[in-house]
């Protein structure tokens, strides 16, 4: 599991790649919220096009995003969900607290 | 009647959750399942691994026994063991966001277990450990 961050316009674009689970979470939940810190963006992408597994942790990781932003007046996207990821977030009704999109992501990936 | 079965141990080291969800359902793709019912069931496996490691047993490391037997109807029954702290209050840790931990656990993992198999039982009694059995039926398979 990694994240690659890009930061343009005001939103900060993080495409996570592998599997998402309890084990790989924390050291990107810390990369992420550093960055948030020091770019204070408007927006912020979870890019999960790369993504090939997740658990419930993975609610967790959009949620505990979802906190620091509202904080800090930013606003969430999830983009590029599978079936199975999709799933889940529905079943945590992460729906209502986030912009969350099946399929290709807002940079055109499939 | 069970057709096939396998058991194995591991450390309840979270390196170890990647490494159990795949074993599981490699075992069980014999039954030829669709795409959707091995993700149903790594997904699941992994939250009860990973509430063995987190909440059983905490801040240590112990054992956790794994079985997977499966039937001749496609029925795959999967029981995940530890002998951790046990769940004081069974009914109560089911419910959708209920958590003992605080930071990033959004206390779904039950959710996510009983969404995504046919049926879950929880056996648990303090000091002495939890035993999670998961019951899914593979449809492609119905001999």
């Amino acid at each position: 599991m990694s994240v690659k961050l890009e930061f343009n316009d005001e939103t900060l674009l993080c495409k996570l790649n592998g599997e998402i689970d309890h084990h790989t979470t924390l050291p990107i939940r810390l990369d992420i919220d550093e960055r948030i810190e020091s770019c204070r963006p408007q927006t912020v992408v979870l890019d999960f096009s790369n993504v090939t597994f997740m658990d419930s942790s993975g609610i967790g990781l959009v949620m505990g995003r979802y906190k620091v932003l509202n904080e800090l007046g930013g606003t969430l996207e999830v983009t590029g969900l599978s079936d199975n990821s999709y799933k889940v977030m529905r079943l945590a009704g992460l729906d209502r607290i986030a912009n969350i999109k099946k399929g290709g992501s807002k940079n055109g990936n499939q | 009647m069970v057709i096939n079965e396998f058991k194995m141990t591991v450390d309840s080291r979270s390196v170890n959750e990647s490494f159990t969800r795949a074993t599981v359902s490699a075992f069980a793709s014999q039954l030829d399942p669709t795409v959707e019912e091995i993700n149903d069931i790594k997904t699941a496996v992994s939250e009860a691994v990973t509430n063995c490691i987190v909440h059983g047993y905490k801040n240590s490391v112990g054992r956790i026994y794994i079985g997977v037997k499966i039937h001749n109807d496609g029925m795959v029954i999967i029981t995940i063991r530890d002998r951790g702290c046990g769940i004081a209050d069974i009914k109560k840790a089911r419910e959708p966001l209920f958590t003992t931990l605080g930071g990033d656990r959004a206390g779904l993992g039950f959710s996510v277990m009983e969404s995504f198999m046919d049926k879950i039982s929880v056996r648990s009694t303090i000091n002495k450990g939890t035993t999670i059995t998961l019951y899914k039926k593979i449809s492609g398979r119905a001999k």
